[in-house]
């Protein structure tokens, strides 16, 4: 069978109240590879990305991380994979570094965070409520887990929401550095990315196929 | 895999511990509305100490459920609406653990102070004096038990926009034996029977809630988490 992809979907299929709202028929993230997932509005794209991570179960589908289902690799996969949703999970009364602290949930050196958040632009904010950041900032904290996290897989459900221009090139420069070193980045977003190598998954809910045809 | 485990726990507890530390205020109204409910007492019904002292075991106690209660809705609602809740649910460990944190910083924040702050409300409401330690006691068991049985209720009720008063009727029947021992102590012990029998009841239950309910949480904010 030879090297099998990170991640292989077959014949997925997620409905909600008799509308198919995720089916993909067949789909490969291979290491090194920065997959955009596109689609307008209501199409799909976050459901998909919720049942990658294991959030939503499929009704039909399954799907392979490295060549074994991962109902039956849960627990490793789940290591392996971090998830950046539209939620940002951004406690506002705690500051950036608390923040990063219970994110990682493991012996975090207070240097480690600090330097990550230094990177994103936020050095001299650390210590802040995160309530008194601004809406850009609070994603930047949340996206600081990126730097921190030995994940090979990334799933980022719109990442750039908020984030200034200079925010999006580092985040970018992020996602290359992270495929460049053997990993790979699955993104939903809108905006044209200025990454090398980028493939693009199109997604299109039954709801909408209807819609339009 | 062990230390998943442990870390779980501890970061969670201290999370939340750290959350109410900032908001002092929220974290003070349970204790506030226990103090403040229980002034009305006299008040409403009468300031005659021998009348109140009939009662006052069974004030404290209803009180201490009412503030838990009102308390714990909210266990789950701030992690489910900033999308902390879905992180744990995909992050690689073991749910109870955090579960079991989170509740045992509710405990904490919430049933702990009322216990220390019962003793001046039994003086308030002339509880006999034989009856401040079965009092305390169970009311630190009895508590724990209250968190526990509400964070059930809690994550029952996260989805929902109001779920406050489906919550008080989900866990009020879950609470009734736990009345039922909390204040059997205190009585025991202000007619000088043996009130360690209902304590060790009421301790019997925080063990089998200890066991039971975080596994019981896990599972509950699964299944919503999936619709």
């Amino acid at each position: 069978m030879g090297n099998p992809s990170l991640i292989s979907i077959e014949n997925l299929r997620f409905e909600r109240d008799d509308t198919t709202v995720v089916s993909c028929d067949q789909l490969h993230v291979n290491v090194g590879e920065i997959l955009q997932i596109e689609g307008p509005n209501g199409s799909g794209k976050t459901t998909l990305l919720r049942l990658l991570t294991t959030a939503l179960q499929p009704q039909e589908g399954t799907i392979l991380y490295c060549g074994k289902s991962i109902a039956e690799c849960r627990f490793e996969y789940l290591s392996d994979i971090l998830f950046i949703g539209h939620q940002s999970a951004v406690k506002l009364t705690l500051t950036a570094e608390e923040n990063l602290a219970w994110m990682a949930e493991s012996d975090l050196s207070s240097a480690a965070s600090l330097r990550a958040l230094e990177s994103l632009g936020l050095a001299g904010y650390s210590d802040i409520p995160c309530y008194k950041l601004s809406a850009g900032q609070q994603r930047r904290v949340a996206l600081a887990r990126l730097l921190l996290s030995d994940a090979r897989l990334w799933y980022l459900d719109e990442p750039f929401t908020a984030i200034d221009r200079d925010g999006v090139k580092l985040l970018e420069r992020c996602m290359e550095d992270h495929v460049s070193s053997g990993g790979a980045v699955v993104v939903s977003t809108h905006q044209d990315l200025d990454v090398q190598d980028v493939r693009r998954y199109s997604v299109l809910g039954e709801s909408l196929l209807r819609a339009y045809s | 895999m062990r230390k998943y485990a442990s870390n779980g726990f501890y970061a969670y507890l201290r999370r939340d511990l750290l959350q109410s530390h900032r908001r002092l205020g929220e974290a003070a109204s349970p204790l506030i509305f226990f103090v403040m409910a229980s002034t009305l007492v006299p008040l409403g019904i009468t300031p005659d100490p021998a009348s109140l002292a009939e009662i006052a075991s069974g004030i404290i106690w209803v009180f201490a459920l009412l503030a838990t209660m009102l308390s714990v809705g909210g266990l789950f609602a701030g992690d489910y609406q900033d999308g902390s809740l879905e992180q744990l649910l995909i992050s690689p460990q073991i749910l109870v653990m955090p579960v079991l944190g989170k509740v045992t910083a509710h405990w904490l924040i919430t049933g702990l102070p009322l216990t220390l702050v019962s003793p001046l409300l039994g003086l308030m409401l002339s509880l006999p004096e034989a009856g401040y330690l079965p009092m305390t006691a169970s009311l630190a068991l009895g508590t724990a038990c209250l968190s526990l049985l509400g964070a059930v209720g809690a994550a029952l009720t996260v989805s929902l926009q109001k779920g406050g008063m489906l919550l008080a009727l989900i866990v009020m029947p879950l609470y009734m034996p736990v009345i039922i021992f909390g204040a059997a102590t205190v009585q025991y012990g202000i007619d000088g029977l043996a009130w360690t029998a209902p304590l060790a009841i009421l301790g019997a239950m925080l063990a089998a809630a200890i066991a039971l309910c975080p596994l019981a949480i896990a599972s509950v904010l699964r299944l919503t988490s999936i619709n």
